[in-house]
């Protein structure tokens, strides 16, 4: 479909690599322009009683905030950092993505696996870095009869591999399969004589609302998924 | 031409995963509801594992409709 297709606007070429500049890349920057720039000057006044810019920056944070102390605990506020680019990175690619003749950048599968991968390879690397091999304890979960194991561990690795997998789908498949959707129904209301497009006309908006609220939720979620595989890591309680 | 026609429904039956997805989501959201109208104080602090049950629910469906996907355009 036309909205999700890459258009190369800068031809680059590294080493037989195409690294072209593509609206995907310039989608991307936006979005690290208008985050740093809404914090930016959100934050600018540091004011004690927040006006209402500084106070929407400040309720994002503790969001955000709360979500890491309670999944991750009291140390595991040195993950916010991240966790917190994860989500507002995501966040705002969605939402931009949802005006008309803006590209989606999540709704290409690559772009959500490589956040998934990066997700997985940290968290995996930290369980190796505090726990050493007693990390592969994660997959020999604690109170199961021995009889069991031969069946539990083999699941226990597949659904450890199946993270990046099944983290970068739920996303690409949600922002792809609304706009799709989206463009259906606007088909729709291309297509009907004029006294026929209110109804479409109708679900459009109706569905665009959705639609924002699926952008949150699963930019919530991917992040809600990410401290609990770097908890999986951290704490080990399994 | 019959190869494209059966590529056509099959990915029409890979899209089937989606009904579980449906039911389980459903599930969750209206046993949360339940619960929540039950003891309201409770609520809040459980909102956390309701998406992560909704994100593994929904998950499985994906999966059928990523096949479904790879069959028409992969």
């Amino acid at each position: 479909m036309e909205q999700f297709e890459i258009r190369k606007i800068w031809d680059l070429n590294f080493l037989g690599h195409d690294i072209s500049f593509t609206n995907s890349s310039l989608m991307m920057i936006v979005a690290l322009l208008l985050i740093s720039g809404f914090m930016i000057y959100a934050m600018n006044g540091r004011s004690l009683v927040p006006t209402r810019i500084q106070s929407l920056a400040e309720i994002v944070y503790e969001y955000i905030a709360g979500m890491v102390k309670e999944n991750l605990g009291e140390e595991g506020m040195k993950y916010f950092p991240w966790v917190f680019s994860i989500f507002i990175f995501i966040l705002v690619l969605n939402v931009i993505g949802l005006i008309p003749g803006n590209f989606t950048v999540t709704s290409h599968i690559i772009v959500t696996f490589a956040l998934a991968a990066m997700v997985w390879l940290t968290a995996t690397f930290i369980g190796f870095w505090k726990h050493g091999f007693g990390y592969l304890k994660l997959f020999v979960p604690s109170g199961v009869p021995l009889w069991l194991m031969p069946v539990i561990v083999p699941i226990e690795l597949i659904s450890y591999f199946i993270r990046p997998v099944s983290h970068s789908v739920r996303l690409f498949a949600n922002m792809m399969a609304g706009h799709t959707m989206l463009k259906v129904f606007a088909g729709f209301a291309v297509m009907l004589p004029w006294w026929g497009k209110i109804a479409p006309a109708g679900f459009m908006v109706a569905f665009t609302g959705l639609e924002l609220l699926v952008a949150f939720l699963q930019a919530l979620i991917f992040t809600v998924l990410t401290c609990i595989y770097v908890n999986d890591a951290v704490n080990m309680h399994h | 031409m019959e190869l494209a026609a059966a590529k056509m429904i099959g990915a029409g039956l890979a899209c089937s995963a989606l009904i579980g997805a449906g039911v389980g989501i459903g599930n969750i959201f209206g046993n949360y509801l339940s619960g929540a109208m039950r003891n309201p104080s409770a609520a809040p602090g459980q909102f956390t594992n309701l998406l992560i049950g909704f994100a593994l629910a929904e998950a499985t469906g994906l999966f059928g409709l990523l096949i479904a996907l790879i069959i028409l355009y992969g």
